[in-house]
């Protein structure tokens, strides 16, 4: 009698672990992992230099004026990219989304083939434009427009007109449609049903992303700076390639501080108006 | 009273956007000048002819091999390390080692992926190790931290009876609370690895390998045909991995 009970799932769990591992394989020579690399003596030595550094942090009065000029940048960069991005998404969020439909009226809110066919091309617009990461835009802008803050206002511009415009299409077709309906089939324009019957129920949907979005627009302007589109990452960058340990730990610092205010503020905003 | 907090809040914010242009002193006015948009339509006509040739489209495969490559290795070891963390950050080893341990998650959460790609190519040279090591630190502190929650919330008697029974805490563990846990964590590793896929394509711009590095120089040397094929990989690879994740979610997830 076999009195020690076998584990019944044994087998297959056995193959995936050799299926998941005959497919990690040649990712290992792919990605050239290599953990050695970190305690080889040439690297060690340098990175042990550099995060000796980090302590103490610099504080000398120059450097501090420096930091609090990028980090006013980085917050300038990130409200007015999304200035920028609501002033776009605004018409294509109204363009894309079916709320405001006439066709849709008498069809009991779907509208007719050719209204949706006609709303596809800003659809794809907006893919496009949030599907590619902002810090592509950001580089691709850099090199049109030089250094410095420009490149990192249009990047978060465009990316998050793409995000902005296609959730604001879905919130306006996830309200009540009944009070647009209602003044449609009386006879007002459609922005004025939009005024009226559709922002009242949306606005505060509306405003909470957008505030979510902005603080989300604080860390990639940081990011963004890494290929010189201004604000402190622009400055992180210049530090780390100077090897200026004690620069690299004060703006890590800053940058930590400045995500955990605008995390508070957002916080702050979305409590008091939704 | 908060009718009027509310308006001078909102009165602030106009001001915040007024002072954020003022400050940036955007050059708008010139890159709307003539001179400006024909530059500008001159830089974008060069994105308007990818170069699709045979020996560009077979490197543009490596790259995207090599991102991919990339991502599943580093979330393959931020599993490891994550899990190894939040062992002690749920509790299991005592107050101290639950603090310290989750300041350790926090730090490693905080500082952005491209942040660390750019440490670890400092610290383990140019190329895709280093942005396997970056992807591996930040998604460390980010599973780290929601294994710790899926461990302390999975109920412990099972492990407890395997206690009890006389089996030692390695078995308790394994037999006892693994079985609970695991499909959490094997979703939330997944979900970071999609997450991981878009980040490795981009982490080459500060030298990490991948999609990104190709990128990154082929806008350095003026190759804006090859360029405009290689955001057309990123692009067809974050729709397909967007697709991917949808589909996989309704089939098995969702059910």
């Amino acid at each position: 009698m076999n009195t020690v009970p076998r584990d019944p799932a044994a087998l297959p769990r056995l193959l995936l672990t050799l299926l998941a591992l005959a497919l990690l394989w040649p990712g290992l020579s792919l990605s050239e992992l290599d953990l050695t690399a970190l305690f080889r003596p040439d690297n060690a030595s340098v990175m042990g230099g550099f995060l000796a550094g980090f302590w103490p942090p610099a504080h000398d009065a120059s450097f501090l004026q420096l930091l609090w000029q990028a980090t006013l940048e980085t917050l300038a960069i990130a409200t007015a990219g999304m200035c920028l991005a609501l002033l776009i998404a605004m018409p294509c969020a109204l363009l894309a989304s079916r709320a405001l439909s006439l066709s849709a009226l008498p069809r009991g809110g779907r509208p007719a083939w050719w209204a949706q066919a006609l709303r596809w091309p800003v659809r794809g617009l907006l893919i496009v434009l949030r599907s590619v990461p902002e810090i592509v835009w950001a580089l691709l802008f850099v090199r049109a427009v030089g250094l410095g803050p420009t490149a990192g206002v249009l990047a978060i511009a465009i990316t998050y007109s793409g995000m902005l415009g296609k959730v604001y299409a879905e919130i306006f077709e996830s309200v009540d449609p009944r009070p647009t309906r209602a003044l449609l089939g009386a006879g007002s324009g459609r922005l004025a049903a939009f005024a009226y019957g559709v922002l009242p129920n949306a606005a505060s949907e509306m405003l909470s992303y957008t505030v979510y979005r902005w603080e989300c627009a604080v860390r990639a302007s940081v990011v963004m700076g890494f290929v010189g589109a201004g604000g402190l990452g622009q400055q992180i960058d210049l530090s780390l390639r100077m090897f200026a340990g004690g620069e690299v730990a004060s703006m890590l610092l800053t940058f930590l501080v400045l995500v955990l205010l605008a995390d508070r503020l957002s916080r702050l905003l979305r409590e008091r108006y939704t | 009273m908060t009718r009027l907090v509310n308006g001078l809040l909102l009165a602030a914010l106009l001001l915040a956007v007024v002072w954020s242009f003022r400050f940036l002193d955007l050059e708008f006015a010139n890159l709307a000048s003539a001179d400006g948009l024909s530059q500008m339509a001159e830089y974008a006509r060069g994105f308007l002819s990818p170069d699709f040739s045979p020996a560009h489209l077979a490197a543009i495969g490596r790259g995207a091999l090599e991102t991919l490559a990339m991502s599943a290795l580093g979330t393959l070891l931020a599993a490891l390390l994550g899990l190894a963390l939040a062992l002690p950050a749920s509790g299991r080893y005592g107050a101290l080692a639950l603090h310290a341990s989750r300041l350790v998650l926090n730090a490693l959460r905080a500082i952005p992926e491209l942040v660390w790609a750019a440490l670890m190519v400092l610290a383990a040279g140019l190329g895709p190790n280093a942005g396997t090591l970056a992807l591996a630190l930040h998604t460390a502190g980010v599973l780290g931290r929601l294994f710790a929650e899926a461990l302390e919330n999975t109920p412990s008697e099972p492990a407890d009876a395997v206690r009890l029974a006389g089996g030692g805490r390695v078995a308790a563990f394994c037999y006892g609370t693994l079985p609970g846990v695991w499909p959490q964590l094997v979703a939330y590793s997944l979900y970071r690895w999609e997450n991981n896929i878009r980040m490795a394509s981009v982490l080459g711009f500060v030298g990490a390998g991948g999609l990104g590095q190709m990128l990154y120089i082929s806008l350095s040397l003026f190759q804006e045909a090859q360029a405009a094929t290689l955001i057309l990989a990123m692009l067809l690879l974050v729709l397909g991995v967007d697709a991917l994740s949808g589909w996989v979610r309704q089939r098995w997830v969702s059910q």
